[in-house]
């Protein structure tokens, strides 16, 4: 009910419920005022008596077009109704029907689709003859081969969840998958769906009743109305522009409420105001990024997510830095600060962050970094736009930072291509991304950042969607990279093992805060911290004792936001006291624990 | 427990052929781990087994019968993304219940639902959530206690671990071990990550481009490791070892 917050969802709920009301109550309370006969008011004008005049038996027009909402609204309902029960029985028939037959379908569906629906309402409204029946007919089954592609859109995406084959292994019929499974999972984007064609099934309706189509004397709908009222058009225009606002006004407010609806939920959650900032620092030297005390802070529909809480650490030219800890503790957020990619209402203060020397938190930073830095990601399918070929979009990099022309911008693309050694750079440059397997769109995400000369790479999970040989792949091209250009690397990852061995220097993170920070051969054996400690031991490796449980972290890790008072690892802490639970601990000698180095 | 086998079971996917005549067992009581670099059609081998992949050729036997691969399966499958792995409009409840065997009373159906909650060391009260009040390696569990519900001969595992913190990885393989040690559940567990199969298997199956290179016991294959290709993972499960 969130879209209620939106004007147009209120316009749209308040004129539906008005318009409901109408159908719903207009004959009992208008119908006797509709139907009295006044034969001394004949096709009369506008008065205080009829606000839009009478027809040719004097009888009110008001009346009646409140009365005809029923009529109108029914008939449109009707309609929808067949349009979407056919279109999900259509829409559901590669899985009903199995998949031979349902392709036939969906192919078939696809070319209804193309045809203009006018053409296909009035072919249906002369096949089923003219009449209520037929145009309700007529405008359902008009309307079905657009609601048959939707669910089909739907239903496709449903099926390709896990759920979906897990229930199918557990035994589950086709027709219980398509109630239980299914439908519930469509049924919000159905409906909205729905609310938008019953209003245009309004205008059809209407359309159909003036043509003489549809609804015939003695019934009428606002359509009939308004052919009644042409008659007089230049006489008492009311008369047929009455009905004809009916029309509209309904029309609006269905699709008002569904566009309102469509559109979700819109954020509204603001931050509340910043606190004292951060007193202003200066970068470190020799290095080519530098934070002090970066906090960020993202709203959510709970609160304030305090994603990062007070983050200092530099990066020297050409050293490597890992960033460890579990999903949520902020590694990914630090990222984007650092790579100068959040934007209000994400909320970045610091005393300075600084890359290659740009000041990250005066605006326009990241166009000033230009290619000094490269940022690779998880999932490098998202970070390149499917609709257009590898290698122009890694020669827009050149254009755009070095004013590069388009064919040495090309060239500079191919060759870049080749020196992460993709094979037959010339041919996969003019290949789509989704052409590219998933380590090799890697590689081409690295290339990308290799366009310009980084001196910083930053890497998110950069090898976790990939697996072990193409990980090492990935992993060694890293490592080759910043050997020939001499660029630094924040590496981030939850793979404890990853980081050790390409890292120089290693920060472990826990609930959005530097916990330890280490050299990465220190990590197995001379780690002071408990979460760090557990965390390694919490990684089997090819020597891991066989005969012995796994060690594992108790507890949960912290919901950022509502981060507890004193140190945040106190909750899942073997070594958690009461001093812990009140002070949070300060990073000190590059730990930040109450009782740094004690044995559990 | 019952033994699966795979007898030259081949998948073609028009003209591709994604498994070339694999014969593999899974013998009662046993887990066997099924390593291999993505796309090398780990995941199409155990799908087959469960009918969600049609073969070309060859049989996939249990217990020496055509295993079925319609209504409730004997084989059950555990799968990678806890985030799609469980109905997001289905309390936990009704996801298990839907793998019941038979028409069980609503007090039976809830004492087994607690059961295989406990089993998978969940609270039982979980029963009443959805998914989306669940951490990932808590729907995790729940989609083992799900295949468990439909008391399943064989546990198809498909890189179950892969997508969960390094924190809860741990105690998902404990809860593997642990069952394979109450139930003598035949599983097979397939991972990409050597060290995770080799903590939970006790043969190991190497596949390479559809076809095993190599099978035995987990010690031997990843201590002494004879096809070339065995070697090579082996070599990569240590990144960048030699550079550093
Ligand atoms: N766009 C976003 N909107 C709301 N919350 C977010 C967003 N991005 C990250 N968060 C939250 O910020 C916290 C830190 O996330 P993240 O940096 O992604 O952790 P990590 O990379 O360590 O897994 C998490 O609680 C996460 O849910
Ligand atoms: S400060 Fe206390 S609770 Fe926090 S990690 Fe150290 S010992 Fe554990
Ligand atoms: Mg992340």
């Amino acid at each position: 009910m969130r879209a209620l917050r939106r004007p147009v969802g209120v316009t749209g709920v308040v004129l539906l419920a008005l318009v409901l009301f109408a159908a719903a109550f207009g004959p009992v309370l208008w119908g006797e005022r509709a139907t009295a006969v006044d034969t001394a008011n004949l096709l009369a004008g506008p008065s205080a008596e009829h606000w839009i005049g009478t027809d040719n038996l004097g009888r009110d027009l008001f009346a009646r077009v409140l009365v005809a909402a029923r009529l109108s609204i029914l008939l449109a309902l009707a309609a929808t109704a067949i349009a979407m029960v056919l279109g999900l029985l259509l829409g559901a028939a590669p899985m009903l029907l199995g998949r031979r037959l349902g392709r036939l379908v969906t192919a078939s569906v696809n070319v209804l689709v193309a045809f203009p629906g006018l053409l296909l309402v009035l072919f249906f409204a002369v096949v089923f003859g003219v009449g209520a029946r037929g145009a309700a007919l007529a405008v359902g089954l008009a309307g079905a081969p657009a609601f048959a592609r939707l669910c089909h859109t739907l239903i496709a995406g449903v099926s390709e969840r896990d759920y979906v084959a897990a229930a199918r292994i557990a035994g589950v019929g086709r027709a219980r998958m398509l109630r239980r499974h299914v439908l519930p999972n469509i049924a919000e984007p159905v409906i909205v769906y729905a609310t938008m064609t019953a209003g245009a099934a309004l205008l059809t309706f209407a359309g159909l009743s003036f043509l003489g189509l549809g609804v015939q004397a003695p019934d009428y709908d606002w359509g009939k109305l308004m052919q009644d009222g042409l008659n007089g058009i230049y006489v008492h225009p009311l008369a047929a522009l009455g009905p004809g606002i009916a029309v509209v006004l309904a029309g609006l407010a269905f699709n008002l409420t569904g566009e309102a609806f469509a559109a979700g939920p819109r954020r509204t959650h603001v931050l509340p105001p910043a606190g004292p900032p951060s007193p202003a620092t200066a970068p470190a030297r020799n290095s080519v990024l530098s934070a002090d005390d970066l906090r960020v802070t993202i709203p959510g529909p709970n609160g304030p997510i305090h994603a990062v809480r007070g983050v200092s650490f530099s990066v020297g030219d050409g050293e490597a830095v890992g960033v460890v800890g579990e999903s949520g503790s902020g590694k990914s957020v630090t990222a984007l600060a650092v790579a100068g990619l959040l934007e209000p209402p994400v909320r970045v203060q610091a005393g300075h962050l600084a890359v290659a020397g740009e000041d990250l938190l005066a605006p326009g930073a990241h166009r000033r970094l230009g290619t000094s830095l490269a940022v690779v990601f998880q999932d490098p399918m998202t970070s390149f736009n499917p609709a257009h070929r590898v290698g122009p979009q890694l020669a827009e990099v050149s254009r755009f930072h070095q004013g590069l022309g388009r064919r040495a911008a090309f060239a500079r693309a191919v060759d870049r291509l080749r020196a992460v050694r993709i094979g037959d750079p010339e041919r996969r440059a003019r290949q789509y991304p989704f052409e590219f397997s998933g380590g090799m769109r890697q590689r081409a995400m690295i290339g990308m950042g290799l366009m310009g000369e980084p001196r910083l790479i930053v890497a998110d999970e950069p090898t976790t969607a990939l697996d072990v040989t193409v990980q090492r792949q990935v992993l060694e091209l890293l490592a080759d990279v910043r050997r020939d250009t001499g660029a630094a690397l924040l590496l981030i990852s939850h793979d404890v093992s990853v980081v050790t061995d390409v890292c120089d220097r290693v920060l472990v993170m826990y609930a959005g805060r530097v916990v330890e920070e280490l050299p990465a051969k220190d990590l197995r054996a001379l780690a002071r911290h408990p979460y760090t400690r557990a965390l390694v031991a919490a990684v089997p490796d090819m020597e891991t004792d066989l005969d012995r449980p796994l060690a594992v972290i108790p507890g949960l890790p912290v919901d950022p936001v509502d981060v507890p008072a004193g140190c945040a690892f106190a909750p899942r802490c073997p070594l958690a006291d009461d001093h812990c639970r009140t002070v949070a601990p300060p990073l000190r000698d590059g730990v930040a624990c109450h009782k740094a180095g004690e044995a559990p | 427990m019952s033994a699966l086998t795979f007898h030259e079971v081949s998948v073609r996917y028009g003209a591709h052929t994604v498994l070339h005549e694999v014969s593999l067992e899974v013998p009662a009581g046993r887990t066997v781990g099924l390593v291999g670099e993505s796309g090398c059609g780990k995941s199409t081998l155990a799908r087959a087994a469960v009918g969600l992949a049609p073969i070309t050729s060859g049989s996939i036997l249990l217990d020496g019968r055509p295993v079925p691969t319609r209504g409730r399966r004997p084989v059950q499958m555990v799968f990678q993304d806890p985030y799609s792995s469980l109905d997001p409009r289905m309390t936990v409840g009704e996801s298990i219940a839907e793998a019941l065997p038979g028409r069980p009373s609503r007090q039976d159906r809830q004492s087994e639902i607690a059961r295989l909650l406990t089993l998978v060391h969940l609270d039982p009260a979980r029963a009443a959530d959805l998914p989306g009040q669940l951490s990932g390696g808590q729907r995790q569990r729940v989609a083992l206690a799900r295949a468990l519900a439909a008391r399943p001969q064989v546990i198809l595992a498909d890189e179950i671990t892969s997508a969960l913190d390094v924190s809860v990885q741990g105690a998902v393989l404990n809860l593997i071990r642990d069952m394979r040690r109450d139930l003598g559940l035949s599983m097979l567990f397939i991972s990409h990550n050597l060290a995770v199969v080799r903590y939970v298997a006790d043969h190991v199956a190497v596949l390479h481009a559809g076809r095993i290179v190599e099978h035995g016991p987990a010690a031997r294959v990843l201590g002494d490791p004879r096809h070339d290709y065995t070697r090579h993972l082996l070599a990569s499960a240590h990144p960048l070892k030699e550079h550093t």
